[in-house]
Order: structure tokens, then sequence, then C-alpha cells
């Protein structure tokens, strides 16, 4: 495996039972290329909380998944409204989730922590009226 | 415990996954917030909820977890038990209440597995 291998998955609003299609379309690949099952469970649950994130606060958007003998890397781009207070989001618990996302099963503010706690590294860019783009990378233990 | 324990411990019904009853359960979790789950849970758990809906059935593929128990008699619809067939993941359903149902699972000796639990 020492070539990078690309995957790119549009996420769309319109069905939320669609949500998590591309992370557990990258769990699947993952497992097939037989990386190590907690670097796959680290991935699955960054880029799912990320996934859902998409749909329930930003219009949806397209992730972007590196993938090398070294590390998965997992780029979040979407169109949503930008986050005002970074560090505010970053806090567990902090949600600025409507009751209907709640209804759902989140919005309980552990989704950008829960996205820092199983990536190695994490990067967040955002941009008020324009979107945020999150990196995440998680490394694959020799 | 196996999930077949868990299934008579709650005199549940099996909505989906007669062949895995036999499969051995380390931790349990009762939450309605997905978050939560994607945040404490740990290796081999069954997962308790009163949340119906599809995103139940991603959050348990995410984490491994191999059993959900619908309580309060929720019915998991057609698409849900479609996603928990190509996943493999057990589904039963009980007319318990959630703190009932965690409450008799956790008196048969399961347990969340948190660090807080054991220091506590």
């Amino acid at each position: 495996m020492s070539d990078t291998i690309e995957l790119k998955y549009e996420v769309s609003t319109e069905d939320f039972t669609r949500a998590g299609e591309a992370s557990s379309d990258v769990k699947k690949k993952l497992r097939q290329m037989g990386v190590p099952p907690e670097a796959i469970r680290k991935v699955a649950i960054a880029m799912y909380e990320g996934e859902i994130n998409m749909v329930i606060h930003a219009n949806g958007g397209t992730i972007t998944v590196l993938i090398d003998s070294e590390c998965i890397d997992m780029t979040l781009q979407d169109r949503g409204p930008g986050i005002p207070d970074i560090e505010k989001a970053m806090q567990a618990g902090y949600s600025t989730a409507p009751d209907n996302v709640r209804n759902l099963g989140f919005g309980a503010g552990m989704g950008l922590p829960n996205m820092k706690k199983y990536s190695d590294e994490m990067k967040v860019e955002t941009e008020l009226g324009v979107g945020t783009r999150v990196n995440m990378k998680v490394f694959i233990p020799e | 415990m196996t999930i077949r324990e868990i299934k008579e411990a709650l005199g549940a019904r099996v909505v989906y996954g007669e062949d895995f009853l036999d499969r051995e359960v380390h931790t349990a979790c009762g939450s309605d917030m997905m978050s939560d789950v994607l945040a404490f849970v740990k290796d081999q758990a069954v997962l308790m909820t009163g949340l119906c809906n599809s995103q139940v059935i991603r959050t348990a593929e995410m984490m491994d977890i191999i059993c959900i128990v619908f309580v309060r008699d929720k019915r998991p619809d057609e698409t849900m038990i479609e996603l928990a067939k190509e996943r493999e993941i057990a589904i039963l359903a009980t007319g318990h209440r959630m703190f009932g149902a965690c409450g008799i699972l956790y008196e048969k000796g399961l347990r969340g597995g948190s660090d807080y639990e054991r220091y506590h």
C-alpha cells in the first residue's frame, strides 16, 4: 500500500437517513485494505461526527479521504454558516443545535470534541457566511 | 453475558439476529444521545436506547456495537432492519423503560466499562 488512495464523497442534507453513508463506506474500504481495527474505529467515529455536523449545521458539502500506508487524512468542506467562536464550539456540551436535531439523537455538544478526541491531528478553518473546513488525520500504527 | 441472556433477562423480542444470540457482550451503554454513545462506548457492547432512527444503527456500526435493545417497545422500521442486517447487528425490543432495562442488566453483572465506575 505505497500509493495514495483518494476517496471523494458528496454529503447531501436531503435525507437524514442517509447521513453517515460516506463514513460507512470508508470504514468498509479500510477494513478491506487490512488497516488495524483501532485506527479504523478512530477514523469511523471522527468522520461520522463530522458528516453528521455537515448535515445538521452546514448544508452538506464534500469529504475527501486520502489513504496511504502511514496515515488516513480526511478533509470535510461544508457550505455552512461558519463557526463564530471555535473555542466555545470545542467545549464538550456546548451546542447550538435546535430541538429537532436533539430529537434525532444529536446536538449534545459532543461533535467537535469527539472529532478531536478520536483524530491524532485536527485543524479547523472557518469563515462566517462561507463555510468550515475540517482536516483530521489518523496515523496508522506500524 | 450473551445476547441470549440479555434477551431472556429483559423478556425481549428478537427483531433481527437469531443467529447471533450466542455472541458475547462485554459492556453496556444506555443513551438516547448518539454523540454520548460515540464518546464513551467500549468494545463488544450492547446499546440500550429509546431513540428509533437509522442513525442509531449507523452509530452502532461506527462503534462496533454488536447488539441494540430498543426500550419502551420502540419498533425499528424496515430501513433500519436492513441496515442492521448488512452490518450483522442484533436488534432486540423490550417493553421495559430505559431505567428498568439498565437496572436489570446491571443486577445481572453487566457494567458500563467506564473508568469512573471502576474507581468510585
